[in-house]
């Protein structure tokens, strides 16, 4: 009996050996995404995606702290920045998978203008967005609102969310009118948008760049490099500009 | 020395903490008393429900609040009915949550004391011809008097502390609903850690003396010993 599991587990390790698997820390908004890039990825190379989603910031401090995630995709370019600058992640592996669209959202279907004007309606009792200190989606909606001279206006309006992923339950549930997330995550494929939305000019705001980055517990790990590569590829492109980001 | 919005989050945070502590043993208290002394086949039940916010992740149950007190949701409708408008991102929809969410640190505590009070000292006042009001009163509250204390403190502590659900319902407005936790979790997650730590020591000296205080206000008064 022994001799047969033993004869039974070595083809299983071997398989494991070549198939590895990859530790990545996904920002939220990506989180959609990166289910549907993973499977390509995985029929492609035989790899497996270990994802974890979740803030940029807060991986920031759990990488600092030795988190064993090998690469991430993170929300914006200054993370992948200073991971390098401080020695966490390999220089030179940092580029842009992704550009992000923001949207003003809301769940009512048709309450949402072409041109967002009823950013200023009376009928808003609350915007949603993401805290701006810490998500770059939050920082954008904010220079839209000021943009559009309504910083007065809006302030008793704002509601804070901690992500951009909150932000969107807030506008989802309908407790806000209005909320700033991002367009992947009201337009996803295959599915018919809900609600109505306003697709923000990018040059309202400063853009969105979200950065990937090979982080030192990745290195040396095959899987790794070949996630990266397989995001500068062209299926993956396609997957990511399908998701609603921008090139 | 704390900003003035720092001055803001802590006199929120000690109005919601005391509101949502005194509507918990207003709720409670019956609540505790009925599941201490029911033999209903449907108690279990009841207690598993008192118990289920123990269950859930608070940031979702903050979520299933929104949903049930949104525009959508049958509380959110109800109380638009009334005229009251929505809960979501105010004062009163904070302690809404707060009482349900605290809700099992309050009533198990006055439930276990309830339950030991001795049936015969109940039974001892029947006796004397005391209402069943006088016997609650007179004789079950003093005796279930440190389960009071018990889940005061526990109720405040954790309104203080719980984070997840205000941060949903709340929506981290300033003034309004931007609490301490809510607003030392802003401070951490922007790496502004000195004024986190500011926060931190801040409200954990602002608990400990309310703590140390409500313990010494029900200190269990005894006959001061005699010696001989």
């Amino acid at each position: 009996m022994k001799a047969l599991l033993l004869g039974l587990s070595f083809p299983l390790l071997a398989a494991a050996a070549q198939a590895g698997q990859v530790q990545v820390a996904v920002a939220a908004n990506f989180a959609g995404p990166i289910a549907r890039i993973g499977a390509a990825f995985t029929a492609a190379t035989g790899h497996e995606l270990k994802v974890s989603s979740g803030a940029t910031g807060k991986f920031y401090t759990q990488i600092v702290s030795g988190a064993p995630f090998e690469v991430l995709l993170a929300a914006d370019d200054e993370t992948p920045k200073r991971l390098v600058a401080e020695g966490h992640a390999v220089a030179g592996s940092a580029y842009t998978y992704a550009i992000g669209r923001l949207v003003l959202w809301s769940a009512r279907p048709g309450f949402v203008d072409a041109q967002g004007a009823v950013l200023g309606s009376d009928q808003v009792r609350h915007v949603a967005i993401a805290n701006p200190k810490v998500a770059p989606y939050g920082a954008a909606a904010l220079e839209v609102i000021r943009a559009r001279g309504l910083a007065e206006v809006l302030a008793p309006k704002l509601v804070t969310a901690e992500s951009i992923a909150q932000a969107h339950q807030f506008a989802a549930t309908g407790n806000a009118e209005l909320g700033f997330v991002a367009l992947s995550q009201v337009a996803v494929p295959g599915r018919p948008a809900s609600g109505s939305y306003w697709l923000v000019p990018p040059r309202l705001y400063g853009e969105i760049r979200q950065d990937a980055v090979l982080l030192q517990a990745g290195v040396g790990n095959p899987a790794a490099a070949a996630l990266l590569d397989f995001l500068k590829g062209d299926a993956a492109k396609a997957l990511i500009r399908d998701a609603g980001y921008g090139p | 020395m704390p900003t003035a919005a720092e001055w803001s989050a802590v006199r929120l945070t000690a109005e919601l903490a005391g509101l949502t502590t005194l509507l918990l043993l207003l709720v409670g208290t019956p609540l505790a008393w009925w599941l201490a002394r029911t033999r209903s086949p449907a108690k279990p039940l009841w207690a598993a429900l008192v118990a289920m916010p123990l269950v859930l992740p608070p940031t979702v149950i903050g979520f299933y609040l929104l949903l049930l007190m949104g525009p959508h949701g049958p509380v959110g409708q109800f109380t638009q009915w009334l005229g009251l408008g929505r809960l979501p991102f105010t004062f009163s929809g904070l302690v809404v949550a707060s009482v349900i969410y605290s809700l099992p640190f309050v009533v198990q505590p006055l439930q276990q004391a309830f339950e030991a009070v001795p049936e015969r000292a109940l039974e001892a006042a029947a006796t004397l011809r005391a209402s069943p009001w006088d016997r609650f009163f007179s004789v079950a509250l003093p005796l279930a008097r440190p389960g009071f204390v018990t889940a005061s403190v526990l109720g405040f502590a954790h309104t203080v502390g719980e984070f997840g659900v205000v941060l949903m319902i709340g929506g981290n407005i300033p003034d309004r609903t931007r609490v301490l936790s809510v607003a030392l979790y802003d401070h951490v997650e922007a790496t502004e850690f000195d004024q986190a730590h500011r926060l931190a020591a801040g409200m954990v000296v602002f608990a400990g003396v309310v703590l140390v205080s409500l313990y010494v206000a029900n200190r269990p008064r005894r006959e001061p010993e005699r010696r001989p």
